[in-house]
Formats: structure tokens, C-alpha cells, sequence
């Protein structure tokens, strides 16, 4: 085995190479995408070697170099950057699969430059999630946008270079308006961007007064990715992107990037007590409060089919803030969980939304009424990952939604439980109608040329018009997995808890 | 006598005596390769000087060997070394890049007097960053500011605008060189010396009408010089019209020269002490800076031509720099400084970059730029990374600049600076943004004249471009010799300007 | 008032002319009229250096040979009656009523300084004047008020030296280095004294002391003159392109064309 700060540094400099193999071997698509897995599962097996050596209670670190001087590219696993960079890095290569699945089924073209944006993400993704200062996030976090924008323009129409302009305009407007600003003010007061248990704000609360919630602010608004009302629009626009790129990076690596840096600021940066003390995370939790039930109220109105899961995705992260800003050590462990359930079941959702898309073509709602009758399996699937994301037993969505609501007792915020509530029967109606409908209602009458599977690249098998074969496989697995997460979340909470507990 | 100890003088000594051997070479590449020769001599020459101030300290090298404050002085700390070497080494850079640019622009027959010229104007260049001495600053400012005219103005073969640019800049230029005259004068009267440390010394503790009126003419001649907005008026068209390997050399080296002197006369000649330099900073230079910050940027959103686009964006930056040194500390003046070379880095690369696409398509409206990325794809990723240098992306150096900048304005106080230093980058995405999309999302419109498909630009042009590309990669990851050196002489100045000797 | 105005005339002369030479280039539309008014407002420079230099009863900084021969009593300087060189000697030498001159824009206690020299003079006289000096003064008792001046200036008293130095090689045999040093040393000298009384220097003069200017300015401006000259070349050159292009050199009509250039002849006409 390697030590983990090696393999620290290497499992962000492997997605490169990854890169630059897809790259060489542009011309022969077998090899490429050989080059592709290969990468994901090194990249699994480091990250995981890293997740483990944290669970020991080690807080393996590397230190690139200074850019300017104190401030350091440098890199330090703590439990929650492990778990995060583990979500992402497995998630990748199932996603990869998926992802040859659904690029050969829809033969879309420019595949080379999808797969190579593609490693450049992962890799910033797994810089952002081992960051061990603000200043080194903030470089991966940026690299990150950019680095999507090619996937979300994928399809080079005019919709997509303008759901692309808004994209990068949102998170650029917030990342260099709000948060990089953020990053130097906290650095102008404290001299440092080191992320620190307990918060390097601590010993300048005083000094502060308004400035602290101030501060909050630019960070809750700034870290766009994290998609909190106003700052959302980038994601539903971000739906342009062909499927993958919504299952993996705008239900996993991008918005999980935000919602974490999220809970790395309110941690390691403010500290859960300071915020705790100081009421400064009261107006955001409100806030984050208000994001979850308009996203939700707006999703309930989207026929289309990814629009909806993305204002649903919005409405998710906005746990995550929420569990940020009640400030006990319940909300941030039940923002934490909710990472990993969250990212599951999305990833789920997107994935099945993308079979249906490469089998049929389909991409309204109102399409798909009795589809689950000719594809079982991916509706089958969609059925279990909704009930994650509604966060129904026994699937591992229900954890967060019960840590959160045992922080938000523990904050004497009676009002977010019933907002987290009223949130879920929302989910409940319009993720749940789905495959209801899909399984129980007739097909719609098939319009002029548009009878089903006339375009798609179904697969005929006995009655079953199903997708092939990869893009069904890894809805199936993440399923299974937020189903196994419901029984292993115990280790995964003990996992976490160092990040509130004051020990590691 | 030995060559080391004349080594101040060499990179003002060796273009000076090439430049009039250009004008008998035959014409061709003769001319070129001369100039590029003698770039590279300058460059070598400016890399020895400031690795000796960097180990030794100030380096004074008196003119003819008349001691100062008699005499002429070479006076050479860390800032003026830093931006010799950016002005000798962004000529290092251009002037082989030039050649095929130039030949499609410009007359042949003319090639020796252009490249000349170009030495000439770089001569002045250095001459006003090496030197100690106030009028000898006016001397090089103009020797650099007429060749700058005649060079501006041979692109009158591609556009005749280019002749009447040439010659506002002409009239705008002598104007703000003959203020800076007037208050060198004034000074004179006031202290009976042009050397700018004995200056420095004889103002402590004067300020009457004399010094402040010199300081006035001052400031407003070095305001023109180096386009301070509202002062920039002949900037966009000279910028826009000058062949394009002038305007990636002036673009990067002229005002940031410019600037230099500020900052000189700011910190060095005047001092703290003198109170009215303190209100000039808080009610001129800090709201012009800001003011030219938003406009500027504003402006180059609605430009449809990219040369003339960049140039406004530079009378942006130049606000940024304003800014860092009208905030007085040490952490602003290193912003200013970074930033003045940082953005010398990205504007260099970006009007490169311009260059080549002009080549290609033989114009520089934004319509040529549609649809590059297929057909020129190394000059259109030169053209995307400096632009994202220039937004302010991090691993650029525009990040580094931004970064030192907000730093400062946050340290000093100015908190509300901070946010529209971060504002205006964003309007930098809005029209950086704007040509990237063209160039990377666009097809050409068929049916017009830049449909036509287009070969990459030669390797002589890509190999420069590329290396300033990469120099504003590297130095936005390393920063010892960008950072470190700005802020010794930043805190070397401020010990001076708080009245400490040097 | 009225004396205020008309004691700083030259000034006056000055201002009017920069302000036209700027209305002109700012208020005419041809290109060569431009030109004339930047003429005119680096004229009105010229004039601001030549102040500078100027002292009341100066003469032109040029050595006066001939009375210099009559007033030396020893034969100092016979056998060297190159014009040339014995004309940097005596820039050199002369600096002291030079920076006698009195400065009237600047505020400087002109009092103190005044006392200063009575008190200093004295001093400066015994110990510094070598014989070149000696030979030029007729009347040191008198008239060394003015030298005293240059004596209270920091410094002064070294480059005193260095000068006479000059002044003795140059007196031995023509040691050009040495006198351009001295040249140096008053041109130094003179300014550093530019805040002292009028009045002083009158009293120099009826003294039978020979004034010269400061040359610096002088120099500087000739350098001035020649960039002027040089920008005027280069702008006319300009002009003379502008309208083999053009066809015309009034600024009105280039923007109209200009505008057809950019926008087709419809923004034109909208524009007007």
C-alpha cells in the first residue's frame, strides 16, 4: 500500500493522466474508454486507501507548494473530504460505464473532448473534497466550472450555449463576485485560509461584530455550486448537458462540491459554535428553508423530466445548508449524511431519466405513463431511488432527514421540522408519480412518428423495451447501494463524527 | 573598466547604437533578425542587472562618470530592474513574433526603418525605467513616444485611421509630455536639482504652491502618458489601428512604463510628508481608478472590434493599478506592482494572439474570430487561457494580481474597493467571454468573408505567443519572482516615502 | 498689486501663451494649425526655463573674454586665450551670482538666508578663493556678499573646491574634464540659491561683478527644443500622409470619412 498522502497527491494527478490518455488515444474509442475505467478504478482504490487511513484517525496531508507566499497549494483528508472524495471517485467510474453506454447508444459525437472534461472535473472535484485551505478549494473549485462548461455545451445547439452562458455567468459571477472576496477578507483578518476544527474566525469573533454574518453571506451565496436560492438558475440550465453529465456532475461532483464547501466553511472555517453563539447562521438557515420549498413547489411544475430532478436537486442541497446553518452537531452530521444519501439517489434518478432518454427519446413526464411496463428495471430502479431522495425507509435518504430533524429540535427550530416535512410529501407527490404512473397508467397515444421506440436504441427483449444494457446496470448498482447505505449508515455516522465532536 | 561594471548602461547603450544599423541593413529579414538580436542582448543584459540588485542592492551607475546629483544618474533598485526586465523581456518575446505579422502589414521596403523604430522606441523604454534623473525621464519618454507616433502610424497601409490615431496621440502625447516638463520645472525652481533621490531629499518637508502646481503638471502629464481614464482618449484608436505586432508590444510595455514613473514621483520623489499627495490619492487617483475601472470595462462590452475591445480593457487595468498604489501600504504598491506585470503578461499574449488572427484572416472585428477554434485551435486556446488570465482565474496570473489586490484593499480598510475590484473582473467575463464563445462555440457565417478556411498561424508566431502563455500560467503558480521582488520594492519605496532614506 | 503683476511679467507671458497654444490645439480643426498651437504652448515652456535661468542683470552664459583679460591684474590667464575653454572656466567660477538669483514664485524665507550669508561670507572668502577666483574678482570685499550665498548652500563648499580644481588645471594646461566639472559644480550651485533677495543681486552687479544666467535651464531647454522640433517633424510628416490618404487635413471632414469607414454612409447620415 501507498502511504495515503501520496496517494493523496496521485489521486488527483491520475484523473490527468487519465486525461491526457484519452487524449493519445482519440482515434481508437475501445482503448480510450479502456483508459477511462482504468483511471476510475485506480482512482477508487486511492481514494478509498486514503478514506481508510482517515478512519484510523491519521490526517494525511501534502503540500504542493506556496503560491504566494503563506498560501500553499496543499492537500489534508479529513473524514469529511474522505467520504466526499470516495462518493466521487465511485461514483465516476459507475458513471463511466453509464456513460459509453450512453454516448455509443445516442452515437453523439466529440465523445474524446466529453471524456477529457470529464477527468479534468473528477480531478478537480477530488482537489476540492482534500483541500486543506480555502485558497487551494477555491483553485479546484474553479478549475471545476470551467472545466464542466464543455460538457453542459456538449450538444452545441443555441439552447445549449445559452443554458452554457448562464451557467458559467451564475457560478462565475458568484465564485469571483462573492466568495473569492470572502476568501481574502477572512485571510485579511486571520492571516491564514487553513481550514481548522473549530473555526480560525474563533479567536476574531470579537473584533467582527456584523462583519461575521456578513461574511457567512458572501460565503452561503458565493459558493454558487451549493445552489442556494437566488443563486440556482446555473443548474437547471446546466440540463442541457447530455444525461451523464446531469447524473454524475450536477446530482454528484458539482453541487456535492458546493454543499461541502458549504460545511467545510460553516466547520473548519467559522466553527459550529461560533455560529452557534453568534446567531450569525440564523437568516441563512431561513433562507436555505425557503430554498428547499420553492425548489420543491417549482419542480412539482416541470413536465421535463430532468428540469424537474434538477429543481428537486436544488431543493436537496439545500438540506445540506440548512444542516450547515442550524449550527448543532445533529444538522451538520445529518448535511453530511446527506451528501453521500443525496448523491445515490440523484445519481439514480439521472441515470434512469438517461435510459429512458437513450431507449425512447423521451424526455417529458407526460410521455412516459406506462414505459415502467416495457422497462421494469430502470423504472424499477427510479421507484427506489425516488424513495431515497423522499427519504423512506429502507432506503438511506431517510437518515439525513432524521438527523436534521433532530438538529433542528436540538436548535429549538420547531418550524424547519415542519418544513422538512412539508418538504417530503412535496417529494413524495411529484417524484413518487413517476413510476406510478409509468407502471400503472396506460401509454399515451402515440403521436405522428413518434411511436415508441421508433428513434431510441432499445433493446427488444421479449416485450421489454429496454435500454442497453450499460445504462442500466448503474442505476441498478447506486439503487442497491442507497439501499445498503440504510444499514451501514451506523459506521458511516461514527465515520463523521470526529468533524463535530472535537476530536481528529 | 570592465564590461560589468558598465552593465547599467548596456541595455540603454547596445539598442541605441543597433538601432540606426537597422536603417542600412538590406531590407528583409535582415532587419528583423538584427533587432530580435539586439532584444535579447537587452534582455540578457536586464536579467544580469537585476539578479546584481537582487543580491547587492541599489545599483548607481553615474552617466560619463559625473557624479550625481551633477551628473546623470542610472539608479537601479528593485522596481525599476523588475520592470527593465519586463519591457526588455516582452521585447524578447515580440519582436521575433513580429516578422510575419509585420511583413502582411506593413510596406516592405519600409521593414528597416519599422524595425528601427521599434528599437528605438524600446531604447525609450528602458531609458526612462533606468534612469535617476528627472528631465533625462522626459528626454526617453519622448524619444520612446515619437517612434511610438511613427510606429502607430505605418499601419496606415492596412487602415488610414491609423495615420489620424498616430497623430491624436501625437498631440495628446506632447501635450501630456510638455505638463510633465512644466513640473519637473517647477520642482527645479523649488529645489535646484533634476536628480530624482536629491529631489527626493531637497522636497522633505516643502510643500508650497510651487511643489504642488509641479506635482499637479505631473501627474496630469504622466496621467496622459499612461492613459488614466479620463486621459486615455487616444489609447482605443492607437491600440486599434497600429500593426499588431506594435500594439502587443506598446500594449504591454508603454503604459506600464507609464505607471512606473507614477509610482516613482509618487513614492520616491514626493514622499508622505507631502500632504497633498495624500489628498490627491484619496480624492484623484483612488475614485479615477475606480471610475476607469467600471467605464473602461463597460466600453469593451460594446466593442465589436477585439483589438479596439482589449485596448479599452486596458484602460481597466490601468484602473486596477491606480488603485493598488493610491491605497498607500506596502501590500497595495506590491499589488500595483504584480499587476503591472502580470497584465503586461496577459495583454502581451492576448494582442499576440489578435496578431495571428488578423494574419489569418486579415481582420480583427469580432466577426473574424467566429468559429476558430477548428481552424486555428493554438492560437484560439492562446487566446482563451490569457483571457481567462485576465478575468482573474486561478493557476493565472491574472489571479495572483487579483488576489494581491484585494488582499491590500481588505488590509487597508477599503473593503468596498475589494467588491468592485471583483465587480469589474466580472464585466472582464462578460467581453472576454463574448469572443471565447465565438471562437469555441460558433460556426463562421458561410456567406461572409471570413468563411474561408484557414491554416493555423506560422510556428514563429505560436512559439512567442505560447511562451508568454505559459509565463502567465507559471507565474500564476510560482510567485517568488513576481511577488517577492514587488513587495521588497514596495517596502523599500515605502520606507522612502515615509521619510526613511533608502 | 499692481507691482505684483507686472514684477513677474515673464510669467504672465507665460500663461497667455500656454493657454493659447492649448485653445488653439484644442479649438482648431486643421491638422498643421494643431501643430502651430502646440508650437505655441511649448514655446510658452521654453519660457518658463529661460525664467527660470533668468537673473536681473544676467548676461547670456557665455564667457566674456575680454573683460575678464581686464579685470585680471595678474597674467593668470595669458597664453590661454581660447575662447572656448576659458569659457567653461568661467561658467564655472561664476556661479555664485547666479545663485544670487532671486526666485520670485517661491516662498522661501528670503531673510534668513540673507542673514546667513552676511554671516558666512567672510569665511568663504579667506578660505576658499584660489587664485583663478582671485584674479576674476576686483572688488571681493564688496561684492563677495553674493559669493557667501552659494557658501551657506550644503555642499556648496565641496563643490567649491572640486571647481577651482578644474579651474587651476584649466589655467595649467586645458584639461577639458576638469573644467566641465567646474561648469558642473556652478550649474549645481546656482539653483540650490535660487531663493534669494533681488536686491543682492543688484548690489553684485553695481559692483562691477559679472552676472551670467543659469545655464542648466538653458541646456535643458535646448534639449526640450529639440524634441519640440522633432515632434513638430514627425506631426507634420503626419499631416502630409493623413492627406495623401485623406485628401484632407481638417479634422471634421477625417471624422466623417472615418464614420463612412466604420458605419456605411446611413450612419452618417444619421449621425448628422
Amino acid at each position: 500500500m501507498i502511504s495515503p498522502g501520496i496517494a493523496i497527491a496521485a489521486s488527483v494527478l491520475v484523473p490527468l493522466v487519465g486525461f491526457l490518455a484519452i487524449w493519445l488515444f482519440d482515434k481508437s474509442p475501445n482503448i480510450r474508454e479502456a483508459a477511462t475505467l482504468t483511471t476510475g478504478w485506480l482512482l477508487l482504490l486511492l481514494t478509498v486507501t486514503v478514506f481508510l487511513a482517515v478512519g484510523e484517525g491519521a490526517r494525511p496531508g501534502y503540500e504542493v507548494f506556496d503560491v504566494i507566499e503563506g498560501l500553499p497549494i496543499a492537500f489534508r483528508a479529513e473524514p469529511l473530504g474522505a467520504m466526499f472524495a470516495v462518493i466521487a471517485s465511485g461514483l465516476w467510474l459507475i458513471n463511466s460505464i453509464y456513460s459509453i453506454g450512453y454516448m455509443r447508444g445516442g452515437k453523439e459525437s466529440h465523445q474524446t473532448r466529453f471524456y477529457m472534461s470529464f477527468a479534468v472535473a473528477i480531478s478537480a472535484a477530488i482537489g476540492v473534497a482534500y483541500a486543506a485551505n480555502l485558497f487551494t478549494l477555491f483553485i479546484f473549485y474553479e478549475v471545476l466550472t470551467l472545466s464542466t462548461f464543455p460538457l453542459v455545451t456538449h450538444k452545441g445547439t443555441d439552447e445549449a450555449r445559452l443554458g452554457g452562458r448562464v451557467y458559467l455567468g451564475v457560478l462565475m459571477a458568484t465564485s469571483i463576485g462573492l466568495l473569492l472576496p470572502a476568501i481574502v477578507w477572512t485571510y485579511a483578518i486571520t492571516g491564514t485560509t487553513d481550514f481548522a476544527l473549530g473555526g480560525i474566525l474563533a479567536t476574531h469573533v470579537d473584533e467582527m461584530g456584523l462583519i461575521l454574518p456578513f461574511l457567512l453571506g458572501l460565503y452561503a451565496f458565493g459558493i454558487g455550486k451549493a445552489a442556494l436560492m437566488p443563486m440556482h438558475p446555473w443548474l437547471p440550465n446546466a440540463m442541457v448537458a447530455p444525461t451523464p453529465v446531469s447524473a454524475f456532475l450536477h446530482a454528484v461532483a458539482v453541487v456535492k462540491a458546493g454543499v461541502f464547501s458549504i460545511l467545510k466553511v460553516a466547520v473548519y472555517i467559522f466553527g459550529i459554535d461560533v455560529l452557534k453563539e453568534t446567531g450569525a447562521s440564523t437568516p441563512f438557515m431561513w433562507i436555505a428553508a425557503i430554498s428547499i420549498l420553492l425548489a420543491s413547489a417549482i419542480a412539482m411544475h416541470k413536465d421535463n423530466l430532468k428540469a424537474r430532478l434538477a429543481y428537486s436537486t436544488v431543493s436537496q442541497l439545500s438540506y445540506v445548508t440548512l444542516g450547515a446553518m442550524l449550527a448543532t452537531s445533529m444538522g451538520v452530521m445529518g448535511g453530511a449524511t446527506q451528501i453521500a444519501a443525496h448523491a445515490l439517489g440523484k445519481m439514480t434518478l439521472f441515470m434512469c431519466a438517461g435510459a429512458v432518454y437513450v431507449a425512447h427519446h423521451k424526455t417529458l413526464i407526460s410521455e412516459m405513463r406506462g414505459l415502467g411496463r416495457v422497462m421494469p428495471f430502470t423504472f424499477g430502479a427510479f421507484f427506489l431511488g425516488a424513495m431515497s431522495i423522499i427519504g423512506l425507509p429502507p432506503m438511506s435518504g431517510s437518515w439525513p432527514k432524521f438527523l436534521l430533524m433532530l438538529g433542528a429540535a436540538d436548535a429549538q427550530q420547531l418550524a424547519i421540522i415542519a418544513v422538512l416535512m412539508i418538504s417530503s410529501v412535496m417529494n413524495v407527490i411529484y417524484l413518487l408519480a413517476i413510476p406510478v404512473q409509468a407502471f400503472y397508467m396506460d401509454p399515451a397515444p402515440a403521436e405522428g412518428g413518434k411511436a415508441p421506440g421508433a428513434k431510441g436504441a432499445a433493446i427488444a427483449w421479449g416485450h421489454l423495451q429496454e435500454a442497453p444494457f450499460l445504462c442500466i446496470l448503474p442505476p441498478i448498482l447506486t439503487a442497491l447501494g442507497a439501499f445498503i447505505l440504510f444499514f451501514t449508515m451506523d459506521p458511516l455516522y461514527q465515520y463523521l463524527a470526529p468533524i463535530v465532536g472535537g476530536v481528529g | 573598466m570592465s564590461l560589468s561594471a558598465q552593465l547599467p548602461v548596456l541595455p540603454i547603450v547596445i539598442p541605441l547604437l543597433m538601432a540606426p544599423i537597422t536603417l542600412l541593413l538590406p531590407k528583409g529579414r535582415a532587419p528583423w533578425a538584427w533587432a530580435v538580436l539586439c532584444s535579447w542582448l537587452a534582455f540578457a543584459a536586464s536579467v544580469a542587472i537585476i539578479n546584481n540588485v537582487y543580491e547587492f542592492g541599489v545599483i548607481s551607475y553615474h552617466l560619463g562618470d559625473w557624479a550625481p546629483p551633477l551628473g546623470i544618474e542610472y539608479r537601479i533598485d528593485l522596481m525599476n530592474a523588475l520592470v527593465l526586465v519586463l519591457v526588455s523581456g516582452i521585447a524578447a518575446v515580440v519582436f521575433p513574433f513580429a516578422y510575419e505579422s509585420v511583413k502582411s502589414e506593413i510596406d516592405e521596403r519600409q521593414s528597416p526603418y519599422f524595425y528601427g523604430a521599434l528599437l528605438i522606441c524600446m531604447v525609450g523604454l528602458l531609458g526612462v525605467t533606468i534612469t535617476g534623473d528627472a528631465f533625462n525621464i522626459f528626454v526617453f519618454l519622448e524619444i520612446s513616444s515619437l517612434s511610438a507616433y511613427a510606429l502607430i502610424s505605418m499601419g496606415g497601409r492596412r487602415d488610414r485611421r491609423a495615420l489620424t490615431s498616430a497623430f491624436n496621440y501625437l498631440i495628446m502625447g506632447t501635450i501630456g509630455a510638455s505638463f510633465f516638463v512644466i513640473g519637473v520645472g517647477l520642482l527645479y525652481q523649488a529645489t535646484g536639482t533634476l536628480n530624482m533621490a536629491d529631489l527626493h531629499a531637497k522636497l522633505a518637508g516643502q510643500d508650497n504652491r510651487v511643489v504642488q502646481s509641479g506635482f499637479a503638471f505631473i501627474v496630469v502629464g504622466i496621467g496622459l502618458k499612461l492613459a488614466m481614464f479620463p486621459l486615455h482618449l487616444w489609447l482605443p484608436n492607437a491600440y486599434t489601428y497600429a500593426p499588431s505586432a506594435v500594439t502587443a508590444f506598446m500594449a504591454a510595455t508603454a503604459t506600464k512604463v507609464a505607471v512606473y514613473v507614477l509610482i516613482r514621483f509618487f513614492y520616491t520623489v514626493f514622499g508622505f510628508d507631502f500632504a497633498f499627495e495624500v489628498a490627491a490619492f484619496t480624492y484623484v487617483i483612488l475614485p479615477l481608478g475606480i471610475a476607469g475601472m467600471f467605464i473602461a470595462s463597460l466600453v469593451a462590452v460594446f466593442q465589436e472590434d477585439v483589438k479596439r475591445m482589449l485596448a479599452y480593457s486596458s484602460v481597466a487595468q490601468i484602473g486596477y493599478m491606480l488603485l493598488g498604489l493610491s491605497f498607500a501600504t506596502t501590500a497595495g504598491l506590491t499589488a500595483a506592482l504584480v499587476h503591472m506585470f502580470n497584465h503586461a503578461l496577459m495583454k502581451g499574449a492576448l494582442f499576440m494572439a489578435v496578431a495571428c488572427v488578423v494574419l489569418r484572416t486579415g481582420s480583427h472585428s469580432c466577426h473574424a474570430f467566429a468559429g476558430l477554434a477548428k481552424r486555428m485551435p493554438y492560437t484560439t486556446w492562446a487566446f482563451v487561457l490569457s483571457g481567462l488570465s485576465l478575468i482573474g482565474v486561478p493557476l493565472t496570473v491574472g489571479f495572483v494580481s487579483k488576489w494581491y489586490l484585494l488582499q491590500a484593499s481588505f488590509a487597508a480598510g477599503h473593503w468596498y474597493a475589494g467588491f468592485l475590484i471583483v465587480l469589474s473582473s466580472l464585466i472582464a467575463v462578460v467581453y472576454v467571454g463574448r469572443i471565447a464563445e465565438l471562437m469555441i462555440l460558433r460556426e463562421p457565417d458561410p456567406d461572409g468573408p471570413y468563411a474561408l478556411a484557414r491554416k493555423e498561424a506560422p510556428l514563429s508566431m505560436l512559439i512567442p505567443m505560447w511562451v508568454l502563455v505559459i509565463a502567465n500560467v507559471y507565474f500564476g503558480i510560482r510567485t517568488e519572482l513576481t511577488g517577492g521582488v514587488a513587495e521588497r520594492a514596495a517596502t523599500a519605496l515605502m520606507t522612502m516615502a515615509s521619510g526613511g532614506a533608502q | 498689486m499692481l507691482e505684483f503683476i507686472l514684477e513677474r511679467y515673464n510669467y504672465w507671458i507665460v500663461i497667455t501663451l500656454m493657454m493659447t497654444g492649448l485653445y488653439i490645439v484644442y479649438a482648431r480643426g486643421n491638422l498643421v494649425k494643431k501643430i502651430v498651437g502646440l508650437n505655441v504652448f511649448q514655446t510658452s515652456i521654453f519660457i518658463f526655463y529661460i525664467t527660470i535661468g533668468k537673473i536681473a542683470g544676467g548676461t547670456a552664459p557665455i564667457y566674456i573674454g575680454d573683460d575678464l583679460k581686464k579685470m585680471k591684474e595678474g597674467a593668470h590667464g595669458d597664453g590661454h586665450g581660447d575662447d572656448h575653454g576659458e569659457g567653461h572656466d568661467a561658467e564655472g567660477l561664476h556661479d555664485t551670482p547666479e545663485g544670487a538669483h532671486a526666485n520670485d514664485l517661491s516662498d522661501a524665507g528670503e531673510e534668513s538666508l540673507h542673514s546667513k550669508i552676511e554671516n558666512q561670507f567672510p569665511d568663504v572668502d579667506g578660505n576658499d578663493l584660489k587664485t583663478a577666483l582671485q584674479n576674476l574678482e576686483p572688488s571681493e570685499g564688496e561684492g563677495t556678499e553674493v559669493e557667501g550665498l552659494h557658501e551657506t548652500v550644503e555642499g556648496g563648499g565641496k563643490i567649491a573646491n572640486q571647481m577651482f580644481e578644474g579651474a587651476d588645471k584649466e589655467a595649467a594646461g586645458f584639461d577639458v574634464a576638469g573644467a566641465k566639472e567646474a561648469v558642473e559644480g556652478g550649474l549645481h550651485a546656482a539653483p540650490d540659491a535660487a531663493a534669494a533677495a533681488a536686491q543682492t543681486m543688484g548690489a553684485a552687479a553695481s559692483h562691477g561683478e559679472i552676472i551670467y544666467t543659469n545655464p542648466l535651464p538653458h541646456v535643458l531647454i535646448l534639449t526640450a527644443i529639440v524634441v519640440g522640433v522633432a515632434g513638430t517633424a514627425v506631426g507634420l510628416a503626419l499631416a502630409v500622409r493623413i492627406r495623401e490618404a485623406y485628401g484632407t487635413i481638417e479634422e471634421d471632414e477625417l471624422e466623417a470619412m472615418d464614420n463612412v469607414a466604420e458605419f456605411g454612409a446611413a450612419g452618417t447620415e444619421r449621425a448628422q
